[in-house]
């Protein structure tokens, strides 16, 4: 017999001793097993999961009340201590070509990083998911004709459309918005308008089989209308997977994000985004090689947890799948 | 099976077309004249620049454009560059062979590493091998592409100067020592794509096998006497392979995404650096040519992935 078996059935004797044993003292523990309560017990047998969660809410706290208790100005010049390594005195991560201090920088791109993350997540998960939910909830014409779609967004040269868009709109927009929030709004836009297929079809597959269940039945028999049943009776049945797209999305947004601005066609040059430090450190490399390094290692390091934290999820949410 | 090829071809034509018409919109729609260096320079006067509109024919309306440029390119002319005044498709022709070396070599040494470890991670489950090899490629794909190449710069370039930091696109390979060299300055970019590449495949790899291992076909090999290595590299290696020829091929259009960047990086003179360069100079006729050329690789090889679907799983082709 192979390894794999043995260890099944090894699994299987281990699963029903713990069963029986909860079943002749489960009654006297008294507390009911809740899905979230069950979810997070699987979810903190994950460590890697819990270091990158504790990692993000680090990360989080630094970008929203960093810029606030360390008050050195990001944008102040210092002349006198040029290219300092991490360290030096007054300058905990070193300082760039003018002086600037990394550290201030660093707060300050990293909420802008984060929250081009957060929000192009969102708008690529609520847009597949209402892709999703009409196609595999109505099916027929409607689910072939939105199917034809995502195939087709699909079939998009995604990076360079990305930077074509974001370069030819830059003008009209900042002059709208200003430089820094338009080119946030155009980023976060084009980053979730050209992400959410993978979402559709993760909810349409899920609404595909969910809308065959007993309670939709039950629901449509109470004359319950057809929005209510997609979004309050199945929508909730399908969240487990789109949990853990949406914590995947967010890291592959920040990549696209710090790739367009190392690329050139992000934020204007002199607002400090994790990927245009990076970029205007990467000059540096040989005489101050911490200028790329510090802001890169915060990006990977971003990314590694939010995506240990998505398999956590995946593994404590959605049991069956294994990626 | 034909009329299976057939179908997949029949949406894919299409598909190119509305993708073509898509680019060719935004193109045309976005704000910026692409004469604007024109108007800057004192020896162009009104007049001429307004000769150069009709004779580019940027005075007609967008969509005649679009049916003009469309009906040139289906014969191989996608027009000429602003900025360099030559036939887009002779430049791209130039770049082409320089990204297809790169990108072709990353991809095929990231499969070759790829499908053993998957395999290896699968049959031994939670092992130490397995975890490793989890992690690392938890590592690959949260790296972006620039930073795996600035440390590589780094460490192999400017502390160990193994290997040049500037790709030569000039040199040619007339002897031994200039295939060395070419070796050398190929070794960075190429190892960039494949940490980013082989990440992804193994992950694939190895779930698929995860999804074959249990099945009643694998106990009843065993049950039949076949040895634990035939069982695994005959049985459920070539059934896990299907799905991860699929994703081989849908591939191929992120490995020309992660190529935009390591020409940058490594100054690569192939299509991403052209891609750049163009559409910082607003040469738009290029810019057109190159995201179009990227949209039928993308559509080709999910074409292929599609027929290779097909012929190794006969299920697909009755759906």
């Amino acid at each position: 017999m192979s390894e794999a078996n043995q260890a099944l059935d090894a699994n299987v004797t281990s699963n029903t001793a713990t069963r029986l044993q909860q079943l002749s003292s489960g009654i006297a523990t008294g507390k009911p097993r809740t899905l979230l309560g069950d979810a997070w017990r699987r979810f903190r047998k994950h460590p890697l999961a819990i270091a990158g969660s504790f990692i993000l809410v680090v990360f989080t706290l630094a970008a929203i009340f960093g810029p606030l208790i360390y008050t050195k100005n990001r944008d102040a010049l210092d002349f006198v201590n040029i290219l300092v390594p991490p360290g030096s005195p007054g300058f905990p991560f070193g300082s760039d070509h003018l002086g600037r201090d990394l550290l201030a920088r660093s707060l300050y791109g990293g909420r802008i990083s984060l929250a081009v993350g957060v929000v192009a997540m969102v708008i690529a998960i609520g847009l597949g998911t209402l892709v999703g939910a009409v196609a595999g909830f109505f099916g027929g014409r409607v689910d072939q004709a939105l199917m034809r779609v995502t195939d087709l967004f699909l079939a998009l040269p995604i990076v360079p459309l990305l930077l074509l868009t974001v370069y030819l709109f830059r003008d009209p927009v900042t002059r709208a918005f200003g430089q820094v929030l338009g080119i946030f709004i155009i980023v976060v836009t084009m980053i979730g308008a050209l992400a959410w297929m993978q979402s559709a079809r993760i909810v349409r597959a899920s609404f595909l089989s969910l809308k065959e269940k007993e309670f939709v039945e039950a629901a449509t028999a109470l004359g319950v209308g057809k929005w209510p049943i997609m979004f309050r009776h199945i929508l909730p049945n399908a969240f487990s997977p789109i949990i853990v797209a949406a914590t995947l999305q967010v890291g592959t947004a920040i990549i696209t994000e710090s790739t367009l601005s190392f690329l050139g066609v992000g934020f204007p040059p002199d607002t400090p985004t994790w990927g245009r430090l990076v970029t205007d450190g990467s000059e540096y490399l040989q005489t101050a090689p911490h200028l790329a390094l510090i802001p890169g290692g915060l990006i990977f390091l971003a990314v590694l947890s939010i995506n240990f934290m998505g398999d956590g999820l995946r593994d404590a949410l959605d049991p069956r799948s294994r990626l | 099976m034909t009329q299976y090829i057939l179908r997949r071809v029949l949406i894919a034509i299409p598909t190119l077309f509305v993708i073509s018409f898509v680019i060719y919109a935004i193109l045309s729609l976005a704000p910026g004249d692409p004469l604007a260096q024109f108007a800057a320079n004192p020896a162009i006067p009104e007049s001429t620049r307004a000769l150069i509109r009709t004779q580019f024919g940027l005075d007609q309306p967008w969509p005649v454009r679009y049916a003009r440029w469309l009906g040139q390119a289906l014969q191989g002319n996608f027009g000429w560059s602003f900025a360099t005044r030559s036939p887009v498709s002779d430049i791209i022709m130039q770049r082409l062979p320089q990204t297809l070396q790169v990108v072709g070599l990353a991809y095929l040494i990231a499969i070759a590493i790829a499908i053993p470890i998957g395999i290896i991670s699968a049959v031994r489950q939670y092992s130490l091998f397995d975890q490793v090899a989890t992690f690392f490629s938890f590592v690959g794909f949260s790296v972006p592409a620039f930073f795996t190449g600035l440390i590589l710069i780094l460490v192999f370039a400017i502390n160990l100067k193994w290997f040049p930091i500037v790709y030569n696109t000039t040199l040619e390979i007339v002897s031994w020592e200039t295939f060395v060299q070419q070796v050398r300055q190929m070794f960075l970019p190429v190892t960039v794509l494949v940490v980013q590449q082989t990440a992804a495949l193994t992950r694939f790899m190895r779930s698929s096998m995860l999804d074959n291992l249990p099945l009643d076909y694998v106990r009843t090999a065993r049950a039949k006497g076949l040895a634990d290595r035939v069982v695994v590299l005959r049985h459920v290696v070539s059934n896990s392979l299907i799905p991860v020829v699929t994703l081989i091929a849908l591939g191929i259009p992120t490995i020309f995404a992660g190529a935009i960047v390591t020409e940058n990086l490594f100054r690569v003179n192939g299509l991403g650096a052209l891609l750049i360069t163009s559409i910082q100079n607003s040469d738009t006729p290029v810019v057109m040519a190159l995201t179009f050329i990227f949209a039928i690789l993308t559509v080709t090889f999910n074409l292929v992935a599609d027929v290779l679907y097909g012929l190794l799983d006969p299920r697909v082709r009755y759906g």
